[in-house]
């Protein structure tokens, strides 16, 4: 068994193929050059807390000698022969496998090279970002983030947390626009304004350039803004090239079966690159989100044992910022929803389909709250019962009476 | 309440719902005080061992608290980890039930 990737699915697989009974040769393979680590501290904890704590690592190198993995640590995959079933990694090996998983992660979009290049721009996707970011959040520096999605809205989070001032410069009309409800990212973006972050929706940037020892962002409207450090979130793009150049489809992302089986029957995706079928929302996904990268690990390592698991997790996401948590079980639909006001608590929202049945929750305020509120409503999405909408809407009903159905 | 023995008292039996869990602090330490759906009272530390969480804002499902977090999970009775991410075991604490009050062992 051969796991390319080192990231949490990556991780997660072999410490899974190992737990479901594989005794044969297993190979973890990883381009960055350490233990595999958890990335979503790297933009919450790590830039705040004193001292800056270590990478929290997934497998030490004991769990790895435990779990008998050969790991090739600091090379990359360059290409899968299919035929030979074989992956040939930088450094010259070929690595033969009976079942490969594509763990591959995704890359952060960079911004195009026609706004001009400057030293001070950052993306965060590594333990090295982070380290370099946390060195230029400092009290008194400036950050400008570009993107209001969930890590740029995390780093301003941060930033603030520091003592350094920061912009968000948002393309968009609002927020969080791809994943969080209008109401909700209303909200999110009255708590970053309290902290003192500036947020600037419908940014246009025409130009970014060094000045001094400072980078200045040029608005098409002729706003400028100055920092110290510039980190895009702009999203990301799959780590699909392996996969590619190996004939294997793909189409935002790694197509795979409900059973996270690629077009190749001996070759399995999970996490960020793998795009799949969802039976629940009855369309493709591909979610960049740390839980479903762990879980997917488990199915594609079971599968790969030969089990035919369908992946019919709930998505589920969360983000920290400040003291509050957003949390999100499914895809939110672009329709009304049922508004739970629970007042400085935080605020869910509920979307039902046309049965009354739960396909979606959304919440923001205090973790005790919200989590339970959305880890409850996760169980009643994935149990598909029919629901009152005023007993959602009530505040005083405690969620999990509705689990009895 | 013995004396000497380092009882203290967590909360009053009504405070805590057969299947919910409560953060309870006392001094500079945090516990989470769990009772079980048949009703008995048990005592952990109150913080996943991950990350520092607050467990008491996590479910409650038979024998197993989840943190509200990232789900790793832990038996309450025994403190013992049994789902990463969380993988190191949390000390559990003697509980006893007087009167109408849940104590700890501290």
């Amino acid at each position: 068994m051969v796991v390319v990737g080192a990231g949490e699915a990556g991780a997660g697989a072999v410490t899974a193929l190992r737990e479901g009974g594989w005794t044969g040769p297993l190979v973890l393979i990883g381009s960055e050059d350490s233990l595999p680590y958890e990335r979503p501290p790297l933009s919450k904890a790590f830039l705040v807390e004193e001292p800056p704590p270590g990478p929290r690592q997934i497998l030490t190198s004991e769990r790895l000698r435990e779990l008998r993995v050969t790991t090739f640590f600091g090379r990359s995959a360059l290409s899968i022969d299919r035929s030979r079933r074989t992956v040939k990694i930088s450094g010259g090996a070929n690595v033969p496998y009976e079942r490969l998983l594509l763990a591959t992660g995704a890359s952060p979009r960079t911004l195009p090279p026609k706004y001009g290049s400057a030293q001070n721009v950052l993306t965060l996707r590594t333990h090295d970002d982070a380290v370099r970011l946390r060195a230029a959040i400092k009290p008194g520096s400036k950050t400008v983030v570009v993107g209001g999605g969930f890590i740029g809205l995390e780093v301003a989070s941060s930033a603030v947390s520091r003592g350094a001032s920061c912009v968000v410069l948002e393309a968009g009309p609002r927020l969080l626009t791809r994943a969080v409800p209008e109401v909700l990212a209303r909200l999110i973006q009255g708590r970053h304004e309290e902290a003192g972050v500036q947020i600037v929706t419908s940014a246009s940037i025409t130009r970014i350039e060094e000045r001094a020892e400072q980078t200045l962002i040029i608005l098409d409207d002729a706003r400028v803004f100055y920092a110290d450090m510039v980190v895009v979130g702009i999203g990301a793009e799959p780590n699909v090239k392996l996969a590619e150049a190996a004939g294997l489809s793909v189409d935002n992302g790694i197509v795979v079966d409900e059973t996270l089986t690629a077009s190749d029957p001996n070759i399995f995706a999970a996490g960020d690159c793998c795009s799949f079928p969802h039976p629940l929302y009855e369309r493709r996904l591909r979610l960049e989100a740390w839980r479903n990268a762990r879980r997917q690990a488990i199915t594609a390592a079971a599968n790969m044992l030969g089990a035919h698991q369908i992946h019919d997790d709930i998505p589920w996401f969360w983000s920290d910022q400040y003291e509050e948590t957003l949390q999100i079980a499914g895809i939110c639909p672009d329709q009304p929803a049922v508004h739970r006001d629970l007042g400085p608590k935080g605020t869910v929202l509920f979307y039902l389909d046309h049965d009354s049945k739960l396909v979606a929750a959304c919440g923001f305020g205090s973790l005790g709250v919200v989590a339970k509120e959305i880890r409850f409503s996760e169980i009643l999405i994935a149990r598909r019962l029919k629901l009152s909408p005023a007993a959602l809407a009530d505040p005083t009903m405690n969620i999990k009476s509705l689990l009895v159905g | 309440m013995t004396s000497g023995e380092n009882w203290v008292v967590a909360c009053t039996v009504d405070a805590i719902q057969p299947a919910e869990a409560l953060r309870v602090d006392i001094g500079s330490r945090t516990f989470v005080v769990v009772r079980s759906p048949d009703g008995q009272f048990f005592a952990m530390d109150g913080h996943c061992s991950h990350e520092k969480v607050h467990l008491a804002d996590g479910i409650v499902d038979g024998n197993i608290i989840e943190c509200p977090k990232h789900f790793g999970t832990f038996d309450y009775r025994s403190g013992e980890s049994r789902a990463l991410p969380a993988c190191i075991d949390l000390k559990s604490y003697q509980v006893k039930v007087e009167a109408d009050s849940v104590y700890i062992r501290v």
